[in-house]
């Protein structure tokens, strides 16, 4: 059984740790973007990344992408504890869910001469990324895809020249015409 | 007051523009309150104008707004209603922040009203600007900036919603001053009905049937109840009784849900946890099947997790479905108002057919445990026993309507176990914030709820300084509550851990320089009364409860009494200290336990 560790309680086991991505829809109010990211650092869970916009302007409602981990009762509890702020309506797990569609959209600087701008660029079309900005001696890439691609092309980049990054955080959606 | 009449003077009003504290005193009027408990300011002053211009809610002025948020508490447990709080900004609010937390952690609901600079202003760190809704936000259930007058009216209906609905906890409303003042129309209750937030009271049937067939094979059953039963009002005490009756299961409860069962029931086997009974832990500790009713699984209830109750299968009804598999994993989550979960229990139990076991092994075993009388002490002839007192107290006021306040340490522990709760609602303890000086202030707040009844804090003499001045605040409005000092000298049960986990190293936990309380009690203008012996006990207790108004009684107890049996950290529930294993106590105490609180 996995249960948590307590005051009472200091467990040497080392649990499993899970990664998922949450969508919680809240009330689009002021301070409930305050609420949610309160409630993780009292309760002492992570975040890995957060976006948040207004998507239905009409009804007031905004969403949350939180990438977070922790064992699976830790997730149990960080969704039931959202559930608890009274501005929001609804929390989707989309851990396991192999209909779950993830994209993450990055901004990447590289400044360099000869055979490493060559290369950056060269990369920067085999990811299909775009260049937004280029100099003599710089590309600004834009590149979308999943976390891990990002992952990959930014490592790739470092020893090319990189600069800067700039990333949204996780975007999340079902396949299908169905609403979650 | 009746609530017809306040809504025929209200609905005059509907449709007409009044100003901002007016909509509140107005809307507070139709939510049925009758009593605020608040301290003005500035930012408040347009709410006070409106208070004095009406005559159907009463004010109590308290002396620190701490005292305001406990008496609102007192008020609220006592009476099973919502407490209302109004203070002012910044210190106002920063001062009730204590009482709000200790409502957030023990679900009591209050709807805690806190003016603020206008709306201007907010954000420029103007004159008593705090950030209300920053510093409360993890404070209270819920909190409110109301940035409009027309947002006004539906806030405050909101408020007491929430504040009373779910598992039930505190509301702060931040209202600047400008929107005080400012005018809207007036609407009047019954615009504002369809809240958004609405959570689940009924249970799940099929949930409940699969309990009542695990319960129905049980062989070593036990129930485990707390405050929700508490929360949910007589109706659910009495379907929990009646449970009991057709069952026959041993049942134990948390410190927060004493009274729901009544202790003199014979399968009450009396508080469980650090300093609960050795038959009511090792009861759960052995049990095959565990029935929880509006309780939390809290480090103080079970002890060391990996060893609590390792061979039972667990059923958990709570309102609040994070609190389902939190601390301890369970077999059966129920999320549901506990009332209505025990009705529905029992019904499916009286339906349920088949043979059920013999629960006379059990019963023999937790009959065996019973003859340990872990609560027992030896008494003295010449020094006043804590325990002893809270004997005499009981049999003293038992007969009469009695409710029990307490601050927190050992007096608290002790009241517990030997104060012996018939009824729900009249004991009132800081249960999960533990927060000392929250007796004396709710006694007041209780007191104001049931004028006639005998209302007593049991308190420490630590704790009672920390709102002693509150006492001021029960003379001003003829409120008689006793309080009960259990002078020790000492902030016992800090002593006691010292004596336990630190090498008897007694840093900074004497009472140094206590007043003399009789004198105190003199000058505040109440009565004061001291007790030195054991055979004065009687006679100054009966003093006490005769005497037409507030009474501080100074009872000079046993200064190295400590509290058994005691769960020490670390340990589980079949490994109690009682009082003879005192020998080895260092040795008993892990190393691993010395960190843990
Ligand atoms: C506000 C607050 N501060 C500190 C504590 C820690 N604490 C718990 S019990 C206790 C001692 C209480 O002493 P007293 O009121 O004299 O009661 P006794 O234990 O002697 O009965 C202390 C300091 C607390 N619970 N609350």
């Amino acid at each position: 059984m996995n249960q948590p560790a307590s005051a009472y309680f200091i467990s040497e086991e080392k649990p499993e740790i899970i990664r998922t991505t949450l969508a919680v829809i809240v009330k689009n109010e002021p301070g409930v973007l305050g609420r949610v990211v309160g409630l993780f650092s009292a309760r002492g869970y992570n975040i890995e990344s957060l976006t948040v916009a207004e998507t239905d302007h009409a009804k007031h409602t905004s969403r949350i992408t939180i990438v977070t981990s922790g064992t699976s009762a830790t997730l149990a509890q960080i969704k039931a504890q959202l559930n608890r702020i009274v501005p929001v309506k609804r929390v989707i797990d989309f851990h396991g869910d192999s209909d779950a569609l993830s994209r993450e959209l990055a901004l990447i600087k590289v400044a360099g001469k000869g055979d490493d701008r060559v290369e950056s660029l060269r990369l920067a079309d085999a990811f299909k990324a775009k260049v937004l900005d280029a100099g003599l001696e710089h590309f600004t890439f834009e590149l979308t895809g999943s976390s891990k691609k990002l992952d990959d092309f930014i490592s790739m980049m470092k020893p090319l020249g990189l600069v800067e990054v700039s990333r949204t955080g996780v975007a999340t959606i079902r396949r299908g015409k169905g609403k979650v | 007051m009746s609530s017809s009449k306040n809504k025929s003077a209200n609905d005059k009003l509907i449709g007409t523009e009044i100003s901002g504290a007016e909509i509140i005193v107005n809307a507070l009027r139709e939510q049925g309150v009758d009593t605020i408990f608040g301290y003005p300011g500035g930012a408040v002053l347009p709410i006070y104008d409106a208070l004095y211009q009406q005559d159907y809610i009463t004010h109590v002025l308290v002396r620190h707004e701490q005292g305001a948020s406990h008496m609102a508490e007192g008020y609220a447990r006592s009476t099973g209603k919502c407490g209302t709080v109004l203070v002012t900004s910044g210190p106002g609010v920063t001062n009730a922040i204590t009482g709000i937390v200790d409502a957030l952690l023990d679900s009591i609901p209050m709807v805690v009203l806190c003016g603020q600079v206008p709306t201007h202003l907010i954000g420029t760190d103007a004159f008593q600007e705090a950030d209300t809704t920053g510093l409360t936000r993890s404070a209270a259930k819920h909190n409110y900036l109301v940035k409009s007058v027309d947002d006004l009216e539906g806030i405050i209906h909101e408020a007491y919603h929430i504040a009373t609905t779910g598992r039930p906890g505190p509301v702060v409303i931040d209202i600047p001053k400008d929107v005080q003042f400012g005018k809207t129309i007036f609407k009047g209750k019954n615009s504002y009905k369809d809240f958004e937030y609405d959570p689940i009271t009924e249970p799940y049937m099929p949930a409940i049937k699969m309990a009542i067939d695990l319960l129905a094979k049980a062989k070593k059953p036990v129930i485990y109840t707390g405050g929700g039963i508490i929360n949910a009002g007589k109706e659910a005490s009495e379907a929990l009784r009646e449970f009991v009756k057709i069952t026959n299961f041993p049942i134990t409860s948390t410190l927060m849900g004493l009274g729901a069962y009544p202790a003199s029931g014979k399968n009450w086997l009396g508080m469980l946890g650090m300093h609960g009974s050795y038959e009511a832990n090792l009861t759960m500790h052995d049990c095959d099947v565990m029935l929880c009713i509006g309780a939390r699984f809290d480090d103080r209830v079970t002890g060391r997790l990996d060893a609590f109750s390792p061979n039972s299968k667990k059923i958990h009804i709570d309102i609040e479905p994070s609190s389902i598999n939190k601390n301890v994993q369970v077999d059966i989550g129920i999320v549901a108002d506990a009332g209505i979960a025990t009705k529905a229990l029992v019904e499916e139990w009286k339906n349920h057919k088949g043979k059920r076991p013999n629960l006379e092994p059990w019963w023999n075993e937790i009959n065996g445990w019973r003859a340990r009388n872990s609560f027992g002490y030896k008494n003295s002839d010449d020094i006043i026993i804590p325990q002893f007192a809270i004997e005499r107290l009981y049999e003293l006021t038992k007969d009469r309507e009695t409710y029990i306040t307490t601050e927190v340490g050992l007096h608290q522990m002790w009241a517990a176990q030997h104060y012996h709760f018939e009824e729900p609602n009249r004991w009132m303890t800081s249960g999960g914030l533990g927060t000392m000086g929250y007796g004396l202030p709710a006694a007041v707040g209780v007191q104001k709820a049931h004028p006639d009844a005998l209302v007593i804090d049991i308190a420490g003499d630590a704790s009672v300084q920390m709102t002693m001045q509150e006492i001021s605040c029960a003379i001003q409005y003829n409120l008689p509550v006793k309080i009960f000092i259990m002078n020790n000298e000492w902030m016992g049960m800090v002593r006691q851990w010292q004596q336990l986990l630190h090498g008897e190293r007694y840093s900074h936990s004497y009472s140094h320089s206590l007043p003399d309380f009789v004198k105190m009690a003199e000058a505040f203008g109440c009565l004061g009364l001291r007790i030195d012996k054991p055979s004065e006990l009687d006679a100054k207790i009966k003093e006490m409860i005769d005497y037409d108004g507030p009474v501080i009684v100074d009872c000079r107890v046993s200064k190295i009494e400590n509290c058994f049996p005691m769960i020490p950290s670390g340990k589980a529930h079949n490994d109690m200290l009682m009082p003879d294993d005192l020998g080895d106590i260092g040795s008993v105490i892990t190393d691993a336990g010395k960190k843990l609180v």
